[in-house]
């Protein structure tokens, strides 16, 4: 029961890049966006906001069906990532941590908005008494400040991102060793006879690498608390 | 020289000052609600006037007419709040440097030494402001707003918070810190804290300036 075979392995290894590389990637835009939707007013603002929480009630399939249109090999923007930067997201791991990214992007953007938005106004204003430019104060006061829900928001963005399925298969289909993740593993072991057995295994993984995810957002939410209280 | 000559409206709450001040420290006096806050926020370039001027020895902060706007950063007007404000993730070492490393300064050692000792608060630089009491707190805030080597400093009722005996705990540093030299607008609602501090006392009552002159215009 306990013997994980190479093709699980590849499989649990791909999960792992395409949710680091994609939480990764996702981050700095979410921190952006986070920071706008906290601190901002502007037109259109409700708007940005639905649409960074689409990928959260949409059918899945209909968000990667989405992406196949736009970044597939003859989709708008996937055509011309082709010819000018060499970039292929069509059928390619990049493509699932591509996917993986839309899909966890609502839940990595919500915290990092909470705990910015719990910052104190004031302690940037006192920041900017001090001589601090808009920048500097982003950098040096709401940022450190935030730190904890960002580390939250990413733990949380990674933990649906290995879990990502529907959006993922649609878009990049399940193709062992190149886009196969544990999710798609699962589901194409569930439908072979005697996969029983490894599904299990597989199913046992995700539950722990999920918990494990939940268990650090929450102790990284109980930091950011202590931290804003200055002890 | 400060001068100041806004108009500003805030919800049912309209504020129209004109002042001039030469004293080293002026008192700005005023019931709570008067818009004491809101004029040294203006000063401090937190709040934009709706109209009128602001300029400090001769540079204008603010002209409406002209669209000029200098942004807090760029006035060199430290601002003691009356809830200290310290940042919460720094420790007081930190928050005293934080001025002097945001404006690209180099470290001047004997500098931070004085006004630690001159508010003796040398014993607290490895503390989170977390773990301080609300006048080592006070004191911290005045360190922090100095050493950014402001040209004016504005106190908004910087004993506002405390219970007496923490009162007469910084009173004395307020002092100390008059006799230095650094020009204040000193904000407060009690006459006789202002008595002991100010040259020059500016009298707010329910958004207007009501009077103007020597510290007996408090009496």
């Amino acid at each position: 029961m306990f013997e994980i075979s190479p093709a699980e392995w590849t499989a649990i290894l791909l999960s792992l890049r395409v949710a680091v590389i994609a939480t990764l990637v996702a981050t700095p835009f979410g921190i952006a966006l986070a920071w706008l939707l906290a601190r901002r007013e502007f037109w259109g603002k409700s708007v940005v906001d639905a649409l960074v929480h689409l990928p959260l009630v949409l059918p899945p399939v209909v968000t990667g069906y989405l992406l196949l249109l736009t970044f597939g090999r003859r989709g708008l923007v996937g055509a011309w990532l082709a010819d000018n930067l060499g970039i292929v997201f069509a059928f390619r791991w990049t493509g699932a941590a591509l996917a993986c990214g839309v899909m966890s992007f609502p839940l990595l953007v919500r915290p990092i908005r909470l705990s910015i938005e719990a910052i104190d106004r004031r302690l940037e204003q006192a920041s900017s008494t001090l001589g601090a430019a808009p920048w500097q104060v982003f950098a040096t006061v709401t940022l450190p400040l935030a730190l904890p829900g960002v580390l939250a928001g990413m733990v949380l963005g990674f933990a649906k991102a290995i879990g990502e399925f529907g959006a993922t298969i649609t878009f990049v289909s399940n193709i062992p060793g190149e886009t196969q993740t544990i999710s798609s593993a699962i589901y194409s072991l569930i439908q072979t006879p005697d996969g029983d057995t490894a599904a299990a295994r597989l199913v046992l993984i995700s539950i722990v690498i999920a918990m494990g995810a939940l268990i650090a957002s929450e102790w990284f939410a109980r930091r950011a608390t202590k931290r804003l209280h200055g002890n | 020289m400060l001068r100041v000559d806004v108009t500003k409206q805030l919800g049912e709450f309209s504020l129209e000052a004109k002042f001039e001040s030469q004293g080293r420290v002026t008192g700005l006096f005023g019931a709570s609600g008067a818009g004491k806050t809101s004029l040294i926020s203006m000063i401090a370039g937190l709040l934009r006037p709706d109209r009128g001027v602001i300029a400090l020895d001769g540079e204008t902060l603010d002209d409406t007419s002209k669209g000029i706007h200098v942004p807090p950063h760029r006035r060199r007007i430290g601002y003691v709040f009356q809830d200290a404000r310290l940042f919460p993730h720094l420790n007081v070492r930190q928050n005293l440097d934080y001025g002097r490393r945001m404006n690209g300064v180099a470290a001047e050692p004997a500098q931070f030494t004085r006004i630690t000792d001159l508010l003796d608060i040398g014993h607290l630089l490895d503390r989170r402001p977390g773990k301080l009491s609300g006048g080592e707190r006070q004191r911290v805030a005045l360190g922090r707003a100095l050493l950014s080597k402001p040209r004016l400093l504005l106190l908004d009722e910087p004993l506002g918070s405390l219970d007496e005996s923490r009162k007469e705990e910084i009173l004395p540093y307020l002092v100390r810190l008059r006799d230095e030299g650094i020009p204040m607008v000193y904000v407060s609602h009690d006459a006789a804290e202002l008595r002991q501090l100010a040259t020059q006392i500016v009298m707010l009552r329910r958004g207007r300036v009501t009077a103007l002159g020597g510290v007996k215009v408090l009496t």
